[in-house]
């Protein structure tokens, strides 16, 4: 790759453009530190790959708990768009029907309900949510009218709940709030540690009970981490919010440890339940074989229990037995291929640990809304600025919860509760991007020329068009799930269909050959 | 067809104002039609004689977009129509939006006939987002007229307004066709208020007398003209009719910078 294809594609910007983004675009240096500016409003008009406040909160965290109703109050389409799209799977606990992530609640607000307010419509809503699929739970998430005409959903939720002696919580997630979707994974955040988590009393049944923090179950990711899990002897108290139920959370505060996958959506929890109940949190990555296998070992590391590790020993023998044959297969098929990842918060750092196993090297990695923790590690939270965006977010801070609070006696694990980032893991030269646009894609494209490129629906069909193969790695086009052990063969499997049947590349567009319009030039009298 | 909306600070008497005038134009037998476009719909009981009808936004709510004119629209005093757009209570949706819809809902039902003289928008004295600027966008209100006193406050709400009418003058053709002063009984007031219309770029076009009269009139539901026809002030809005109906100096207003309207009102001995 070329050593200067950062000074490249930054030189093509109007010098006020390059001065904000060439804080965000790195090529790595290792003999210096990395520093990146993240977590900073995009440009207008530079079509940023990011989300609003709403679809973090909604879409992202709040969508996936099962047995809630979540009602979307605004005009239609924020729900409609947010309804089935990002393919967080579920069914249905034992004993109970309530699965309500097929539908899409929304209270469809009309001219009259902005001119009026729409408190009454949402009342009405949730009445017939109640009569139609009487909930548990009810949660309220904002779109951006409603903080402009001033509904105040906190209030409807309290009288829902006295009403109908359910529990019901609004979000204020309004989707200009910050300066992308990770303002709404906070706000989001900051609700079920308010109401949700510590309410109940289910006690797990085992003393290695986990929950597995920023797992969405995309594809059913979170299935397939479960079963390894159970097979090791670990309880799976939550999948958090993938799969996941208000029931579970209530009481997700008993397990003995929590694993945490997407750092960048889910990390205030992770941190608040160690602060409140002494539950420590172990940075995981299920993607990838090695990975894998380091996360569980990890695990059984902190349980410090020999039964447990040698459990953990066997079960990865027996999972890298089942999948050798497959794994081999494709590794030779993509063994010196060269990908480039842009995903939301986690996944860029993730799927490098899944690639490096198949013999495919990550030359280009970005995030949507990550923050600098997420790239540099959490050791450079105290360094980063507050600007008035971050601060327009509310930050609980929550205390020692003296009945419930427990010291947890555990072994040695190199890192606990922290988190090193993804750039660590990069080699020198490496093209690290924030905020991602279409054009600074186009030109990695062009100058980088990798081999795959993992994005998501915004960019998949122009990466594809410039002949470049592409898989979504949101949503993992229609496949999945892609962790664990069996996951690597299914993700295997879809890259080196995609490379070995790029047909964008194979085509010739009719306009390389011949003009598709022509005209005459008349000589001026 | 002549479209004025009327700006102002809050309870300077921009309602009594524009229906005390509005009255002296239908005297002179203009027909006019008054739009009131302020969430308490106070904008046209004086020339209705009490609140007559309902507001379009009311109308809207409970019977839909099929709405027959003569549902919000009633004619009163000298055949004025007057027509309230209504809104929210306080602290509750969107006033702003409301009057958007209403404006636009009106158009549709046919309410700008071609034979009208006078359109008044009559305004919510806070232009405070930008709903309550819409008579002034879209091309609608092409003249527009403030209401002040010789009060500081309301001399500072005037250079506020000259700001937002400046903003769209440039885009939308909309002109500042003059302050009309509503006496306070202020010291100075008359020159005060003529020195500040000249620093903005336009002119005091009447100086309306405070009169016991006005009260009179208002409890008894009624305009001066109507009420009281001989009375000195009924002369007076006569007067301001017959001003506004003759105006030709419409100018794009030239704020001034709060200094300025300090240093003004110290020579005029208010502040000093």
């Amino acid at each position: 790759m070329t050593a200067n294809c950062r000074e490249k594609l930054l030189e093509k910007y109007s010098a006020k453009v390059y001065k904000n983004r060439k804080e965000h675009v790195l090529q790595l240096d290792t003999d210096k530190s990395n520093t990146i500016a993240a977590n900073t409003r995009a440009i207008p008009g530079v079509m940023t790959a990011r989300g609003c406040c709403y679809a973090g909160c909604k879409g992202v965290v709040i969508g996936p708990l099962k047995d809630v109703c979540v009602i979307t109050h605004g005009p239609i389409g924020c729900g409609f768009y947010s309804w089935g799209t990002r393919r967080n799977k579920a069914k249905p606990d034992e004993n109970t029907d309530k699965n309500f992530i097929p539908y899409c609640f929304s209270t469809d607000m009309q001219e009259s309900d902005i001119v009026f307010g729409g408190e009454k419509k949402l009342e009405k809503a949730i009445e017939e949510a109640v009569e139609l699929f009487s909930p548990k739970c009810i949660m309220i998430c904002s779109t951006c009218p409603i903080g402009l005409i001033g509904d105040d959903v906190q209030a409807v939720a309290k009288r829902t709940e006295a009403k109908y002696g359910i529990a019901a919580i609004g979000y204020s997630c309004e989707g200009y709030k910050g300066v992308s979707q990770s303002g709404g994974h906070h706000i989001a955040n900051n609700g079920l540690m308010r109401y949700v988590i510590g309410i109940g009393d289910k006690q797990p049944k085992t003393k290695f009970s986990v929950n597995v923090l920023g797992e969405y179950n995309i594809g059913g990711d979170g299935w397939e981490e479960e079963r390894i899990l159970k097979r090791c002897g670990i309880e799976v108290k939550n999948l958090f919010t993938g799969d996941a139920s208000f029931e579970g959370l209530k009481s997700a505060h008993l397990v003995h440890l929590n694993l945490v996958m997407c750092h960048r959506s889910i990390n205030y929890i992770a941190e608040m339940m160690k602060t409140k109940y002494g539950i420590d949190w172990l940075k995981v990555n299920f993607v990838g074989i090695e990975a894998t296998c380091k996360s569980l070992r990890d695990i059984a590391a902190y349980f410090n229990d020999s039964e447990l590790k040698a459990r953990v020993e066997e079960v990865i023998k027996d999972e890298l037995a089942t999948i050798r044959e497959d794994i081999e297969h494709y590794k030779k098929k993509l063994n010196g291929k060269t990908a480039g990842i842009f995903s939301g918060g986690s996944r860029s750092h993730h799927y490098q640990d899944l690639l490096k196993n198949l013999g495919v090297k990550t030359v280009i990695a970005g995030y949507e809304f990550a923050h600098r923790d997420d790239y540099e590690g959490r050791d450079i939270i105290p360094n980063i600025k507050e600007d008035a965006d971050n601060k327009n977010i509310e930050n609980i801070t929550v205390t020692k919860d003296e009945k419930l609070y427990r010291e947890i006696k555990h072994g040695d694990v190199a890192e606990l509760n922290a988190y090193a980032g993804m750039i660590p893991e990069m080699c020198k030269d490496d093209i690290v991007v924030d905020d991602y646009n279409h054009f600074e894609t186009d030109e990695l494209i062009k100058s980088v020329k990798p081999d795959i490129f993992l994005s998501g629906i915004k960019d998949k069909y122009s990466i594809q068009k410039a002949g470049v193969a592409s898989r979504q790695i949101h949503s993992y086009d229609y496949s999945g799930p892609y962790s664990g052990f069996r996951g690597a063969v299914n993700f295997a499997r879809d890259v080196a269909m995609a490379i070995y049947t790029n047909s964008w590349a194979l085509v010739t567009p009719p306009w390389k050959h011949k003009p598709m319009l022509t005209g005459q030039i008349k000589e001026a009298k | 067809m002549r479209q004025v909306a009327i700006y102002g600070k809050g309870g300077i008497g921009k309602s009594t104002t524009t229906q005390n005038l509005t009255a002296g134009l239908g005297e002179m037998g203009k027909k006019i039609m008054i739009v009131g476009c302020d969430p308490k719909a106070d904008s046209t009981r004086l020339v209705l004689g009490g609140l007559a009808q309902k507001t379009v936004l009311d109308t809207l709510r409970e019977e839909g977009e099929d709405i027959e004119l003569d549902t919000v629209m009633k004619v009163g005093y000298a055949g004025i129509k007057g027509v309230e757009s209504g809104g929210p209570e306080p602290g509750v949706g969107c006033a702003g939006r409301g009057i958007i819809t209403s404006i636009g809902l009106l158009e549709r039902l046919g309410a700008y006939e071609a034979d009208l003289d006078y359109v008044f928008y009559d305004v919510l004295g806070d232009v405070v987002c930008g709903g309550f600027a819409m008579p002034i966008r879209e091309g609608k209100a092409r003249e527009i007229y403030i209401v002040c006193s010789g009060e500081m406050m309301a001399l500072y709400a005037a250079n506020n307004i000259a700001k937002g009418i400046s903003k769209y003058a440039n885009t939308g053709g909309v002109r500042l066709g003059g302050l009309i002063c509503n006496s306070r009984k202020v010291d100075g007031e008359a020159e005060l208020v003529s020195a500040v219309a000249k620093e903005i770029g336009t002119q005091m076009i009447h100086f309306v007398p405070r009169d016991n009269a006005v009260q009179r009139a208002e409890i008894n539901k009624k305009t001066v003209i109507d009420f009281s026809p001989n009375e000195k002030q009924a002369d007076e809005y006569r007067q301001l009719a017959r001003k506004i109906d003759g105006n030709d100096m419409f100018i794009i207003p030239k704020p001034m910078s709060i200094d300025k309207l300090e240093a003004i009102l110290m020579e005029h001995g208010i502040l000093g």
